[in-house]
């Protein structure tokens, strides 16, 4: 047990924060959100041409091979230089991991560089009306046709739809088969006329989110990942790497939000409060309890190859902790923090979906209860 | 970076397991916390062979020379067994003397406490008195209160059990006159009692969890186990959370102890809180999914759940620890 940086830990910790001071873009620029999203396209243009887009990728594939320890210090180091996002960050953890996982060498090599250098921004087509924590429910259909599939549904939760080139599509391809078995993955083009991309306005007055209404879209048979049939086994690659990569990183936004959460006791008189004293330790405590279970998770990925137990409660303790922080600082703010163009009331309201997107906190917890403790299945 | 242990420190955890559990079977667990006297001298003498009272003592005292980590694995499995055992007061009056005592208090006290045949005991809390675990039996006593950190030898001082709930620990209220003042600074060993304490709820929070969730694999009740229900595994799901949390609140305050003491203080209160809450909420619920029998003398669970709520009180309550975190993060 050492929770100090190697030598070589460290030289890439300097070498992390050395580039970030000198290429950071700064400030996102004000204007619409579609400028926004070119500087982040620009940005992530200039993450690539110093290699750093693909970080967790092997280097065969533009990436740099780092070691979950070195993913984990730069997710930390651009925390701390307050970098922003690339653009393409459904590409670079889920689309470009599953087509290295699961593609063939034609489709390596058609469609990964394009996601490193943010050129082809890829959204995610999984989600239905009917089919949320039963995704393997879904109702999308796939027929086949002569070199390829002819797409039929409506998906919702894409984000970045109106601005993505490709959509990792999740369809029914035979509706005869049991459920988890009759899926196929595939790459849909969202640049046809049978794709329409809808805005979902949410409670928060914005919309990150858009449905897809697709009727009648083609996809070319190259353009299946992963074989006809095996949608489910390639769909659990993109949930899971989308959810390994959450602790570590999740817990530097908490403490950023515990320390403004500190000011604002502070600004508004409350500091000495042993109620509010006691509330904000508890949630010390639990932005804590994340890291360092997100550290010990990582220490035995790259020991064993899966995270321990602690890694599965990640989510869990990441979305009730956010939450906790905002419905306080609502209580501490009074009705200032409740402004419509207060941070707080914003945070508070974008909060509520933490429990909710990424599986739900009730699935998770089935999910502890069965993989981890072997509890029996209801179903 | 590395947060897991190493092959060394799993190989004592891997022997700690075993060891325990075939000498602090449920049934010998039973026997000592019903017998009145808890400890017992055979089984302490063994744990004496296997280096254990020493483990974190200087090997110029005859200890092994670890640190707070190697500890921690030993009391996270002593609580798992929930073995009744002189062997956390000890420690801490080891502690205590080791990084507060003078040259010569030292040498004179802590080959017995590294060997086991002089035993040492701390004071845990102050009701009325400084209150000592294990102190009968005990060669020296670390007193910390009423009369500041001292050393006074058991023979000394006046000794009273106090029957508290948990019957797999004796615990003393002690007066004594006098003493030998520690010249040095006890933070650091407060702290490190406090992780140290905090590993042991860990580790029987852990066998609650276990025990709950076995029984809930077997008993059937509407024709299928009820732990396929989701009131009953969401709440187990919730018992693990809480576990895991604690766990690695714990490991981290350890390694600060022997690595990072700047960073010990935050470190520790966390961890005794979490741990403490831990304890409580886990053996509750472990009750709660056991149902009627888990009420019953019979089963085992209430001695987890005893030790729970007295080391709840112990080396500063929950509420205390986490008054200590606010003013660390700038309140």
């Amino acid at each position: 047990m050492d929770l100090t940086l190697t030598a070589e830990e460290q030289a890439f910790r300097d070498e992390v924060r050395e580039w970030l001071a000198e290429n950071h873009p700064g400030e996102p620029p004000a204007g619409g959100e579609d400028a926004q999203f070119e500087f982040a396209r620009q940005w992530q243009r200039t993450l690539h041409e110093a290699g750093w887009a693909g970080i967790s990728w092997p280097r065969e594939y533009g990436g740099r091979g780092a070691t979950l320890i070195e993913q984990a210090i730069f997710q930390e180091e651009m925390a701390r230089a307050k970098a922003p996002r690339p653009a393409n960050v459904l590409g670079l953890v889920m689309g470009g991991p599953v087509v290295i996982a699961h593609g063939t060498e034609e489709q390596k090599e058609r469609f990964l560089e394009p996601i490193l250098s943010a050129e082809e921004i890829w959204c995610q087509g999984f989600s239905e009306p009917g089919s949320g924590s039963d995704l393997a429910s879904l109702k999308t259909r796939a027929v086949k046709e002569d070199g390829g599939w002819r797409i039929t549904g409506q998906k919702v939760w894409t984000t970045y739809a109106h601005h993505a080139k490709w959509c990792m599509l999740l369809a029914r391809s035979d509706p005869d088969a049991p459920k988890h078995k009759g899926l196929t993955y595939f790459i849909l083009d969202m640049e046809q006329d049978e794709v329409e991309v809808r805005p979902l306005r949410q409670i928060t007055g914005e919309a990150e989110f858009n449905e897809l209404f697709i009727d009648g879209a083609w996809v070319p048979d190259e353009n299946v990942i992963g074989g006809e049939g095996n949608g489910w086994a390639v769909a659990i690659t993109t949930l899971m790497n989308e959810r390994a990569g959450l602790g570590a990183t999740a817990a530097l936004g908490l403490q950023a939000t515990l320390d403004d959460l500190i000011e604002l006791a502070k600004r508004r008189g409350r500091a000495g409060d042993p109620l509010v004293r006691d509330r904000i330790a508890r949630l010390k405590i639990a932005v804590e309890g994340l890291r360092l279970g997100a550290l010990r998770s990582l220490t035995a990925t790259m020991r064993v190859g899966i995270p321990g137990p602690e890694g599965s409660i990640a989510k869990l303790q990441w979305s009730a902790a956010n939450q906790a922080m905002t419905e306080l600082a609502l209580e501490l703010g009074g009705l200032e923090a409740l402004r419509t163009d207060d941070s707080w009331s914003y945070r508070f309201l974008r909060s509520r979906a933490n429990s909710i997107e990424g599986g739900t906190s009730d699935v998770l917890r089935n999910i502890v209860a069965e993989r981890v403790l072997g509890l029996p299945k209801l179903r | 970076m590395e947060f897991g242990l190493s092959d060394e420190q799993q190989e004592i955890k891997a022997t700690a397991r075993e060891f325990l559990a075939s000498r602090f079977t449920p049934a010998k667990v039973r026997e000592l916390a019903e017998s009145g006297s808890p400890y017992d001298d055979g089984l302490w003498r063994e744990m004496c062979e296997l280096g254990w009272p020493g483990i974190a003592i200087p090997e110029r005292y005859g200890g092994q020379g670890l640190g707070v980590v190697e500890l921690v694995i030993l009391l996270e499995e002593m609580g798992y067994a929930l073995a009744p055992s002189p062997f956390i007061s000890n420690a801490y009056a080891g502690a205590l003397i080791a990084s507060a005592g003078s040259d010569e208090q030292r040498e004179r006290w802590l080959p017995g406490i590294a060997a086991g045949t002089a035993r040492g005991a701390a004071e845990f809390t102050n009701e009325g008195g400084p209150v000592v675990g294990a102190a009968k039996g005990s060669t020296v006593l670390a007193l910390l209160t009423d009369g500041g950190p001292r050393i006074v030898p058991t023979a000394d001082a006046e000794l009273e059990r106090i029957p508290v709930i948990d019957d797999t620990r004796a615990y003393f209220r002690v007066r004594a006159e006098s003493g030998d003042p520690l010249p040095g600074d006890v933070a650091w060993a407060r702290a490190a009692g406090a992780v140290a304490l905090a590993a042991e709820s860990v580790g029987l929070a852990a066998r609650a969890l276990d025990i709950a969730t076995e029984y809930a694999k077997e008993r059937e009740q509407f024709g299928r186990p009820i732990g396929a229900y989701q009131a009953v595994s969401h709440r187990l799901a919730n018992m693990l959370w809480a576990v895991e949390e604690a766990r690695s609140l714990t490991y981290y305050a350890a390694w600060c102890a022997d690595a990072d003491p700047e960073a010990l203080p935050l470190a520790a209160s966390m961890a005794k809180a979490r741990a403490s809450d831990a304890a409580c909420s886990v053996t509750h619920d472990a009750i709660q999914t056991l149902g009627g029998i888990g009420f019953t003398w019979e089963h085992d669970i209430h001695f987890f759940l005893k030790r729970a709520r007295v080391s709840a009180q112990l080396m500063g309550t929950a509420a205390e620890h986490r008054e200590r975190v606010a003013s660390l993060v700038g309140l």
